[in-house]
């Protein structure tokens, strides 16, 4: 028997693909989130809300990542912003190839922030990147205080958490303080919201923190 | 199952070091998996008995080497064990630490079996 030395990074290739949209990214002044959570969370809703807020006073284009359908897209679509559905088929999450690959239906020079809406998926989108600035992790209050406790390779990939359905805690068995002290437990750096998107709850600081991080790339 | 693309990811780089005329002689493939990698072995190697099967690969098979979540405290400077991925200190509950381990995902080598000398 003879062994042959490697030592290579399985995942290399969609890291060197995810750096090549980096650098795309960088290049246009484009501030990219990489939107991420389990089915359901409220992902399209927050950014639906977000693009409601913002009107046109800021340029934002969307990806959705979806197993199947182009419904989000079409949910987006009726906010005038561009946006590009990618169909995984199956998949169970979005990868730097499908993303460079949606990029062609964008004029980036004409945009601020871009959102990509990963597949709704705890597990599997954290291991991707897909060159994204950071990783925004949602939890609705109905799923329970205990998903940063059992799903911690997102919470520990991520940069901010939005704890959202905040409306709907008198009403379900969960308490926001302990979902962001468990996922403070994995990740103290979290940058955290709370948000309903049935009051409007918390968007506007979502989104002018958001804004402040476009400016701040812009500049 | 995010495995099954990983497992591909595996092929890719076996493709990359070892010549077609070799593939056939390959035993193991030794993997560098760390707790917090987000991947089971167990399913990483069903993805890749799946699809190695009837090819030129079929004979192979991932071998794992497990690399523990260790976190280092900035402010104590313990180092530990973490087994359910929570990174802050056990000793002096900082939440000023540093992983140490537990993210890999290489393949680290690939045994080959020695080509048998024909008819000599």
């Amino acid at each position: 028997m003879s062994v042959l030395t490697i030592e290579r990074k399985v995942l290399e290739k969609n890291d060197d693909l995810a750096r090549r949209n980096r650098e795309m990214f960088a290049k246009n002044d484009l501030f990219v989130i990489n939107l991420v959570s389990s089915p359901g969370s409220g992902k399209t809703s927050v950014l639906e809300q977000t693009l409601k807020y913002f009107g046109s006073s800021l340029r934002i284009a969307i990806i959705e990542g979806d197993v199947q359908t182009d419904l989000d897209a079409q949910r987006i679509a009726k906010f005038n912003v561009p946006v590009v559905q990618i169909v995984t088929n199956g998949g169970c999450h979005l990868e730097a190839k499908l993303v460079n690959d949606a990029l062609s239906g964008f004029d980036l020079s004409n945009v601020d922030l871009l959102v990509i809406e990963n597949v709704g998926n705890l597990v599997c989108p954290a291991n991707y990147d897909l060159g994204e600035a950071m990783k925004v992790v949602i939890v609705s209050t109905t799923e329970g205080d205990d998903k940063p406790l059992k799903y911690p390779g997102m919470f520990h990939h991520s940069s901010v958490l939005i704890v959202n359905k905040i409306d709907l805690v008198p009403y379900v068995n969960s308490n926001p303080e302990v979902i962001k002290k468990n996922a403070q437990q994995i990740n103290p750096r979290l940058k955290i919201f709370e948000t309903s998107c049935t009051t409007n709850k918390g968007i506007p600081e979502w989104c002018e923190w958001l804004r402040s991080q476009t400016k701040k790339r812009a500049v | 199952m995010h495995e099954l693309s990983i497992a591909e990811g595996i092929i890719d780089i076996i493709h990359q070091h070892v010549t077609q005329e070799r593939l056939h002689d390959v035993r193991s493939v030794r993997v560098k998996v760390g707790t917090f990698s987000g991947v089971v072995p167990d399913s990483l190697e069903f993805s890749y008995q799946a699809i190695t099967s009837g090819t030129t690969l079929e004979r192979s098979f991932l071998m794992f080497d497990r690399i523990p979540f260790v976190i280092q405290c900035m402010e104590c400077q313990q180092e530990s064990v973490s087994e359910d991925g929570i990174t802050l200190c056990p000793v002096c509950n900082s939440v000023n630490t540093k992983i140490i381990s537990g993210k890999e995902l290489q393949v680290k080598d690939i045994e080959l079996e020695d080509v048998q000398q024909e008819n000599l």
